[in-house]
């Protein structure tokens, strides 16, 4: 963060002056070779540093569907916390799987989703890579698609300390967005359970982000729920593994 | 002259071999209220076995030990790794909130261990831990276990006599006592042939009928379910 921001600085009019600098200098050396043994020594331009990170979820439930995996790299801060409310984008995701706003939010300074939903007992890898030095900050989140809003993920991993190479590996807990009340009725959830809606602009929950309390289901005895035994699910739902690879 | 050079080169290598290798003090504590685990196999072994992995499919041996609790399958497996292995350091079931402490001298290669032990009652459960790097540095360390489904039986919960036998349904035994009869069956399928996080199980609160030969108010749990504590010395 302290040094990197002001190598890194594009626009145009520094690569110009960059370009002109060595050329103008070339006939300034040809000029005093003879005379001059303290030749001033020009540093080129670096190359922009990649940071590259690989991220694998493993699905560990029985039955919950895994909307797209969704990677997200930006500064100092958490995209959800408990005991806050949910951002909308937030919001959408967990009620939807639809990660669209997610990773459009100003803040996000690059992202990689995966292309599919994450069946129960699957592994997918996605890789997130960034030249910007002030991505110091790891996301990645996915809902639970057969539950009316609930998520998983981890925010706010800072990368700073991760070596080339290091790998490191999370099982994470279900969180409950509060957004949507967990009604487990039909229309309301978006996986092959239910085939619903999913999101709902309407508050009608909590309002604020919690750990999930798991879901009912039919089976047992929540009479209106289109969930069955085999969508209850406990903690920890994926296993999350991170590599740096540049 | 030349001999003493020789026998010191060699005495120096054996004693630096030997200082990989580590002794552990290990101790299972079941965290449950009402699960009961059987015989806990224990092991140090190289990182290229493993007694279990999520999302793959369970090995034979695996299963016979999640539907019956059955570790001799495993056992020969690691044993043919050249695992250190301790086996049933409980001599028979672990009952809820009891400890049970051994010890694994670990060959320098056998970098990481793994345990596992059947749920009881289960279809196919199991307490599992899957690879932990053992430490280099001295310490007690901490370890909190989750229970998996093998992912080979589905969950009918129903109370079957001979149910432990690897592809026979329903769980052999509810030793705890509170298990029923006449339940109609919770499932009939396993969709999720992987080894994964088990769901916990449904119960009901009818000894004679329902669904489920399980209690709901005595059968169930939520992750973890079981502490391991490490001493590497």
């Amino acid at each position: 963060m302290s040094i990197l921001p002001t190598i890194n600085i594009k626009n145009s009019r520094n690569k110009l002056r960059n370009i002109a600098l060595p050329v103008l200098l070339i006939s300034v050396l040809g000029a005093c070779n003879d005379s001059n043994n303290s030749t001033p020594t020009v540093m080129p331009e670096p190359e922009p540093m990649e940071y590259s990170y690989q991220v694998t979820v493993t699905n560990l439930t029985y039955a919950q569907p895994l909307s797209p995996i969704t990677a997200v790299l930006h500064g100092d801060e958490k995209m959800w916390s408990v005991g806050e409310s949910a951002s909308s984008a937030l919001e959408k995701l967990a009620e939807s799987g639809d990660n669209s706003d997610f990773i459009a939010q100003t803040s996000i300074i690059t992202s990689m989703a995966d292309d599919g939903v994450l069946m129960p007992g699957l592994s997918s890898s996605i890789t997130v890579s960034t030249t910007e030095a002030n991505a110091t900050h790891l996301s990645v989140t996915t809902m639970l698609v057969n539950t009316n809003d609930a998520f998983s993920g981890l925010t706010g991993l800072e990368l700073s300390n991760f070596e080339v190479d290091q790998k490191m590996s999370w099982n994470l807990n279900v969180y409950d967005a509060g957004t949507e009340a967990n009604s487990e009725t039909a229309g309301t959830i978006p996986g092959p359970a239910d085939g619903g809606a999913g999101f709902d602009i309407v508050r009608d929950d909590v309002d604020v982000v919690t750990f999930h309390p798991g879901v009912v289901s039919q089976d047992d005895g929540l009479t209106n729920s289109v969930l069955t035994q085999a969508h209850r699910f406990d903690n920890p739902a994926i296993k999350l593994t991170i590599t740096r690879l540049k | 002259m030349k001999i003493k050079p020789l026998i010191s080169t060699i005495t120096l290598v054996a004693a630096s071999a030997s200082t990989m290798a580590q002794d552990l003090d290990i101790t299972v504590t079941n965290l449950s209220q009402g699960l009961y685990f059987t015989p806990i196999l224990t092991a140090a072994h190289t990182s290229d076995s493993s007694i279990f992995s999520v999302a793959s499919a369970a090995s034979s041996e695996l299963q016979a030990m999640a539907e019956g609790g059955d570790i001799s399958g495993l056992v020969s497996m690691l044993s043919n790794a050249n695992a250190n292995a301790s086996e049933n350091p409980a001599s028979g079931l672990l009952a809820p909130a009891m400890s049970t402490s051994y010890m694994i001298s670990n060959d320098s290669d056998n970098t990481k261990l793994s345990l596992t032990a059947m749920i009881l009652p289960s279809n196919d459960g199991f307490v599992g831990l899957d690879s932990w790097t053992i430490p280099t540095e001295a310490g007690t360390y901490t370890i909190m276990l989750n229970a998996y489904d093998a992912g080979t039986e589905a969950n009918d919960e129903l109370l079957i006599d001979g149910g432990g036998a690897p592809g026979t349904a329903g769980i052999p035994a509810a030793p705890g006592g509170s298990g029923g009869s006449g339940g109609s069956g919770v499932t009939d399928s396993e969709t999720n042939m992987m080894v994964h996080i088990h769901r916990g199980t449904l119960g009901d609160d009818d000894a004679m009928a329902g669904k489920s030969d399980l209690d709901n108010r005595v059968h169930r749990w939520l992750n973890p379910v079981a502490k391991l504590t490490v001493v590497v010395k």
